[in-house]
């Protein structure tokens, strides 16, 4: 091949920009595919939670709700005015406690039980993860606003 | 008295840090040579002064100073010694300061070690790495003094955080910022010499070793996060594309092709104006890195502070770095010429090739890591992108690289004939795929993927191998960077023949265990025998022995506990591992079960090369280093005229 300098040039800008192109579609797709939302109890009771994907949900692990058989667990997470009962086969993380806060991650079945593939770890006791404080916050502000109604 | 004269220190320090930032600089703009040569002194000067104020500090600690609060909030009289010293670094302020000592410290050494590069150079750089450290001084001045004092003084502290409490912390983050502070040095030689407007092969050859070095650091301390996580958490993971690490790799994918485009600017004269950029990006992620992870927008171990004037910060900080260096990019980047041609199929184009990856690796990462930060800030709703997101764009992005990194070590400069590289890399491309094919039968179950991630590593591994024997046949010495380019090649080989056999074979099962009872990953088995209280020095602990039979035999016991610290209700997961050439057996132990007689859930591992990780870490580490030493880099002062020749000569 005889080309001139400023072919070549043209040529390797030109691939560049090819790869570069079909690295995004890819990138964004996969990205697009991937996204975990995050719904609240409410919002799960209410239908607004997705059915066949992955989603997380977050609040505290209602007090005296924790079951365990064996390595097999369940446990109610509640953002005090709904619940959603989380099934989940494994070791929980160390600072799981019932009347903490909680996030977990997995499907949802037509009982509205969650079988969770992930119950996430926090690494500070007095930290709350900002999921399960949303959740809280949204409960809170439904009730003030159910309050001042009447 | 000590806090305070520690606080003085670091006061004059700032101040100094101005004095860097400005005079040298004004210096070059008048040629006032004194005011250049200044540069020099102030650098020492204010890298003993932050010393000093370090000092101050690590004293306060080790001598129980509850008065100063960041002590009371971060260590306890129960602390063993070596950890008060290591919590100096277990907050956000002592970060900070740790960061600050990092930075000074090298601007130090880029004073020592410059004696051959003219003075207007040296005054730009260290005037450049001054107004960085102006930044962060002033950042720990004005939101995070870790000298405040505390009133009343507690009696005792509140110890550090038991996660922390670790050998890996006492040198995982020093390792780590010096990885990111050293970006700092590449990203000053890239300002200083956009402000000179000598982009030449010189100013390329003056930056390498600095950058290799950080990058060296970088690898180091992200490794040591890496095995932290592994042995410390207990969840046998050892990479979780949390925000955190990604902050971290994000430098470090940037770095790598910093490191190969620095190599082509200084033996070909091209790519200057993206090697640059690729310098001023570095350094930005680094400190995006340092936003991410220390203003509390992220959640988790390293996240400390909760103050949002300290995220304000450090976002207006970086807006301003990343604003003024491309502002000065675009005044300088015209005049900037273009280097010698270069051939479609060249070693040119096979590390443009490197570099378009990593970016493109780069971009990708960056995505997932602050769209959902990004859609929180604006209200849009919570969410996450997790692993799967990552694996699915990182590997297709890697296969390529590392597919092109073997021609790309043995073409030639400028015009490379494929029939020749194909000659020459035919057997051992063969070899990587018969090895492929049969490789991951000897260990389990066949799969493309663990085929596709065997024949990668060994094509890699043995490329590397035949290009050194080829070589060690020639006459000639061999310069260190040859052996340090091949060496971290290598090391990349074995850590992704790591990866490939973990991902591929790894065994976990979750099991209710009792005294006696035996769980079996073949050829394992491992049977609790008993159940034992521990004492510590700060914490209460539940230890399980467990011995592992192979054949009927024991071949090893494991203690893994489950620890209770003093100072705070939180339980912490102390896993056991016993390491081999092949393998990690890895057990830990969780809650007690209620029941008839008393049992406890346990997690137990097999996991297959997980040695190769570290191993190809150090590797990687350690040919970074081979590197930056060589010879060449260390040669007298080189005249603008000599360098011109030799870039002359060069091309022909």
């Amino acid at each position: 091949m005889n080309l001139s300098p400023r072919q070549k040039r043209f040529g390797l800008i030109a691939g560049g920009v090819l790869v570069l192109c079909i690295a995004a579609a890819f990138v964004l797709n996969a990205f697009n595919s991937n996204l975990v939302f995050f719904f609240t109890p409410t919002q799960v009771l209410n239908g607004e939670a997705p059915r066949n994907k992955t989603f997380r949900i977050g609040g505290m692990v209602k007090t005296g709700s924790l079951q365990r058989d064996g390595t097999r667990v369940s446990f109610v997470v509640t953002d005090t005015i709904n619940d959603t009962t989380v099934q989940y086969i494994g070791l929980l993380p160390d600072l799981f406690k019932e009347g903490k806060g909680v996030v977990a991650q997995g499907k949802i079945d037509v009982l509205g039980v969650m079988t969770a593939s992930e119950v996430l770890a926090k690494h500070d006791e007095n930290y709350m993860p900002p999921e399960a404080q949303h959740a809280l916050d949204k409960a809170a502000q439904a009730r003030a606003a159910q309050s001042v109604k009447p | 008295m000590i806090p305070e004269l520690g606080q003085f220190a670091l006061i004059l320090a700032t101040v100094l840090s101005v004095l860097l930032g400005v005079l040298p600089l004004w210096g070059t703009l008048n040629r006032n040579t004194v005011w250049q040569s200044m540069a020099r002194p102030a650098a020492f000067l204010q890298f003993a002064l932050v010393l000093l104020s370090f000092a101050c500090l690590a004293a306060s600690f080790l001598s129980n100073d509850f008065s100063v609060k960041y002590v009371a909030e971060h260590s306890n009289r129960l602390l063993p010694s070596a950890y008060q010293f290591a919590a100096v670094w277990g907050g956000h302020e002592g970060s900070l300061l740790l960061w600050v000592l990092m930075l000074t410290g090298w601007t130090a050494a880029v004073a020592l070690f410059s004696q051959s590069l003219p003075l207007n150079m040296v005054a730009r750089v260290l005037g450049v790495l001054g107004l960085v450290s102006v930044g962060f001084m002033a950042f720990i001045l004005i939101t995070s003094n870790p000298f405040d004092r505390l009133f009343p003084i507690p009696a005792d502290g509140r110890d550090l955080n038991p996660l922390l409490q670790d050998p890996g912390l006492v040198i995982h983050p020093p390792m780590l910022y010096m990885g990111y502070v050293g970006m700092s040095v590449a990203f000053a030689f890239a300002i200083a010499a956009l402000i000179s407007g000598r982009l030449d092969a010189a100013w390329a050859r003056w930056s390498r070793p600095w950058t290799v070095i950080a990058w060296s650091f970088l690898t180091f301390g992200i490794g040591l996060g890496s095995w932290w996580a592994y042995y410390e958490l207990g969840w046998g993971g050892w990479w979780f594309w949390d925000p955190v690490e990604n902050a971290s790799l994000m430098p470090w994918l940037v770095g790598t092709a910093l490191i190969h485009s620095l190599m082509v600017t200084e033996k070909r004269g091209s790519f200057k104006a993206w090697t640059v950029l690729l310098a001023i990006a570095a350094f930005s992620l680094s400190l995006l890195g340092t936003f991410l992870v220390r203003s509390g927008v992220l959640t988790s171990v390293h996240a400390f502070a909760t103050d949002p004037a300290r995220g304000v910060f450090i976002l207006c900080f970086l807006a301003v770095v990343i604003g003024a260096s491309l502002t000065l990019f675009a005044w300088r980047a015209p005049a900037v010429t273009l280097g010698g041609s270069m051939g479609l199929v060249s070693r040119e184009s096979f590390l443009l090739l490197n570099s378009v990856l990593l970016v493109v690796a780069t971009g990708a990462v960056l995505l997932g890591t602050l769209y959902p930060l990004i859609i929180d800030a604006l209200n849009l709703g919570k969410l996450s992108v997790g692993p799967p997101y990552f694996n699915l764009v990182f590997a297709p992005l890697m296969v390529p690289l590392l597919f092109v990194l073997v021609p790309g070590t043995v073409s030639h400069w400028r015009e490379a004939r494929l029939n020749d590289m194909f000659m020459q890399l035919r057997w051992i491309g063969l070899a990587a795929l018969l090895l492929a094919i049969g490789l991951p039968f000897v260990f389990g179950e066949w799969s493309a993927g663990t085929a596709l991630g065997v024949f990668l590593g060994m094509w890699v591994a043995l490329g590397s191998l035949q290009h050194v024997f080829e070589r060690i046949r020639k006459p000639g010495r061999i310069g260190g960077s040859f052996w340090g380019m091949h060496l971290a090649h290598f090391g990349m080989a074995v850590l992704v023949l790591g990866i490939t056999g973990v991902k591929s074979f790894e065994v976990e099962r979750d099991v209710r265990m009792s005294l006696g009872d035996t769980v079996s990953i073949a050829p394992y088995t491992f049977r609790l025998v008993d159940m034992v209280d521990v004492n510590g020095p700060n914490y209460k602990a539940m230890q399980a022995h467990v011995e592992v039979l192979k054949n009927d035999k024991v071949v090893e016991v494991l203690y893994p506990e489950k620890r209770r610290y003093f100072s705070s209700a939180m339980p912490m997961t102390e896993a056991a591992i016993d390491s081999g050439f092949l393998r990690d057996l890895y057990v830990s132990l969780g809650d007690p079960i209620a029941g008839d007689t008393p049992s406890w859930s346990m997690r137990v591992y097999y996991k297959p090369f997980v040695p190769w990780l570290w191993a190809g870490v150090l590797m990687m580490v350690f040919g970074g280093i081979l590197a930056a030493l060589d010879r060449r880099y260390r040669r007298a002062a080189v005249s603008p005229l000599q360098t011109a020749g030799e870039a002359l000569s060069s091309t022909t």
